[in-house]
């Protein structure tokens, strides 16, 4: 009699709208915290390992494991510096603005056909409307700090998006062209014989770039380059809303290195012979981490671009190329029809 | 990492578009699969060049107050303090001066290692020693007497043999051998190597007193009369010198080969463990003859 009435209320509790949302949105949250801080480490390491160094050892006695744990706690100890002619609210404002857009992207990414926490007809669109709010908090954040290296770096991080979001975005549209569907989950079912990146190789590279120019991730970090100008619109942040700002470009790395995976790689379905060895949820993880850590391989090589040829660079070879891509694909669609 | 200069070359002729790219990328992922080249130095100990300028080390029996190495050093950070004794000598006749060492010190927080005071120094009683851990938590600690300058002496290692072809060093013709523990014989050809060791402390206070170094004559009768307290002399010895100054001991043999096999056992360079060593069985030594 109890133990029904126990299994019901669970059951009730378990189809309760409210509940679900919150055990969803912690999950999410969980998510985001603890991801970038494992691409956080494996940066560390990597870049130092490229540089013939050892990175972080002592912390957490294991080969450093828990610098980035470390670096959190001394974040929050720091003091929370704002300079006077700061524009306070929007100062403090900008951090939350950087990251929860990537925070909200989290939630349309799928680790498996049931594994989710939404499932968006418009998936892939909502994914690139939300990457692209980021760059208005890093506006904020340079204009707001009254300083001029912080203002050049925020203008230049809009100017990057502006060039690089229209390469991004005509890459994912061949996919979806190709594919049918706007939604990840959709987008990956319909790469269980062969993946996209098979008949798109070019789309792929072009994501991969046009990507790494929207998390201004070296070698196309010119709005934060600090041999010129400190960092960029972060320049002034201190504490706790540096780390936020940290937190949302290596948990920009693992969103995107998501949705590329989802788009590209097949995205939690394993390649199609040994697929069965592993779960869906660790093909989605290990195809998360390959790309992370080519981003960081990327950093570990390249110098930095300069400011003309990185605009260059976009509107004069990615942007047609990537025009070229999505003409390609829509000839070969109705062709095959 | 290390390219050599035809891959430069090649690169610098047109190619395929981007195949410099994906060669810097195997370069990175090289660089990745081999291992790190970081010293891990608070857990291990680096394994330094034998000719490594890490401190100013004082071998007192050589110094001769001479005052060459305080004036020369553009700092003035060296601080000499001595006075002059005269000691008669038993068989009657003119009284013979000497001056003794009361203070040397060094003061570290000014000193820049430019090796001046090294250099002037005309009876090798300066060396660069590889001890580099001398950190203070006040500047003024930093100013070093002249028992820590000693201690640092015992880890000078004698200089590498020269190179093979090499011309031999001009007093190479007076040279002596010294039996030297743990050196080894020196090869053909690098007399010098065994000419050096008779000039470097530790070394030479192996050799029997009576043998003044070849390349330090003048500083042998100062030295024997400062230092050991030579029978003709402690008559006059009135002066407050503390008993405990110094006192020439000779290696600790015991020691030495146990420190030195243990080192040589965890892979240390040979160079380097001899030194160390050598620093252990002397302080070894000195503490056996303080309180025997
Ligand atoms: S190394 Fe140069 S600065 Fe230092 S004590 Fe010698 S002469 Fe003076
Ligand atoms: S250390 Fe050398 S230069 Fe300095 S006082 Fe002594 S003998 Fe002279």
């Amino acid at each position: 009699m109890i133990a029904q009435a126990g299994a019901s209320f669970v059951n009730d509790l378990f189809n309760n709208f409210w509940v679900v949302l919150v055990i969803k949105a912690v999950l999410v949250l969980g998510f985001f915290l603890v991801a970038p801080l494992v691409v956080g480490y494996m940066e560390h390491k990597v870049l130092a390992h490229m540089q013939a160094r050892l990175g972080p050892w002592y912390a957490g006695r294991f080969h450093g494991w828990a610098q980035l744990v470390a670096d959190g706690v001394k974040f929050v100890q720091k003091e929370d510096v704002i300079p006077e002619a700061a524009d306070r609210s929007v100062f403090s404002l900008a951090p939350a603005v950087v990251m929860i857009p990537y925070i909200v992207t989290v939630v349309v990414i799928p680790f498996s056909h049931t594994i989710y926490a939404e499932n968006l007809d418009i998936g892939i669109f909502f994914v690139l409307a939300m990457s692209s709010v980021s760059v208005i908090g890093v506006l904020m954040a340079g204009w707001s700090s009254a300083n001029k290296f912080s203002l050049i770096g925020a203008l230049r991080a809009a100017a990057q998006l502006i060039a690089y979001e229209l390469p991004l975005v005509l890459a994912a549209a061949a996919v979806v062209m190709q594919n049918g569907t706007l939604s990840l989950i959709g987008i990956s079912e319909s790469q269980s014989h062969v993946w996209n990146v098979a008949w798109q190789p070019i789309g792929f590279l072009i994501f991969l770039v046009a990507s790494l120019a929207e998390l201004t991730r070296p070698p196309f970090d010119m709005p934060v380059a600090d041999s010129e100008i400190i960092f960029g619109a972060y320049t002034e942040y201190t504490g706790l809303k540096f780390a936020f700002f940290l937190l949302a470009e290596y948990g920009g790395i693992v969103v995107l290195s998501a949705v590329a995976s989802v788009l590209y790689l097949g995205g939690y379905l394993g390649p199609p012979v040994v697929a069965s060895l592993l779960p869906a949820p660790i093909w989605m993880a290990g195809k998360i981490g390959a790309l992370s850590f080519f981003v960081i391989w990327l950093r570990a090589t390249y110098p930095r671009l300069r400011e003309d040829q990185l605009q260059r660079f976009s509107w004069l070879a990615l942007v047609p190329l990537a025009l070229l891509n999505v003409m390609v694909v829509a000839i070969v669609k109705i062709a095959v029809k | 990492m290390a390219v050599d200069a035809d891959e430069v070359r090649r690169e610098g002729q047109p190619s395929i578009p981007g195949l410099g790219l994906l060669k810097g990328l195997t370069v990175t992922l090289k660089t990745m699969l081999r291992p790190a080249v970081t010293q891990r130095y608070p857990d291990v100990k680096p394994d330094l060049p034998a000719r490594t300028r890490g401190v100013i080390a004082l071998k007192e029996a050589n110094c001769t107050v001479c005052y060459k190495c305080a004036r020369e050093c553009p700092d003035w950070c060296i601080y000499i303090d001595a006075h002059k004794e005269t000691h008669e000598p038993a068989g009657g006749g003119k009284g013979r001066s000497a001056k003794v060492l009361d203070r040397f010190a060094i003061d570290y927080a000014l000193c820049m290692y430019c090796g001046i005071c090294v250099e002037v120094c005309p009876f090798d009683a300066l060396f660069w020693s590889p001890e580099f851990e001398y950190a203070e938590y006040e500047v003024d600690e930093l100013i070093h007497e002249k028992e820590k300058l000693e201690e640092w002496t015992y880890k000078v290692l004698p200089p590498p043999p020269l190179e093979d072809g090499a011309e031999p060093p001009a007093e190479s013709s007076g040279s002596q051998s010294a039996g030297v523990p743990g050196v080894e014989t020196a090869p053909p050809g690098a007399a010098a190597a065994t000419v050096a060791a008779t000039s470097v402390p530790g070394v030479r206070s192996v050799s029997p007193p009576e043998t003044p170094a070849p390349a330090a004559p003048p500083a042998a009768a100062p030295a024997e009369a400062v230092a050991v307290s030579t029978p003709e002399a402690p008559a006059l010895k009135a002066q407050p010198a503390p008993s405990t100054e110094h006192k020439e001991v000779s290696l600790d043999q015991e020691t030495f080969d146990r420190v030195l096999a243990e080192l040589l056992d965890k892979g240390t360079d040979r160079r380097v463990a001899e030194g160390q060593a050598r620093r252990a069985a002397m302080i070894a030594a000195r503490k056996k003859a303080e309180e025997g």
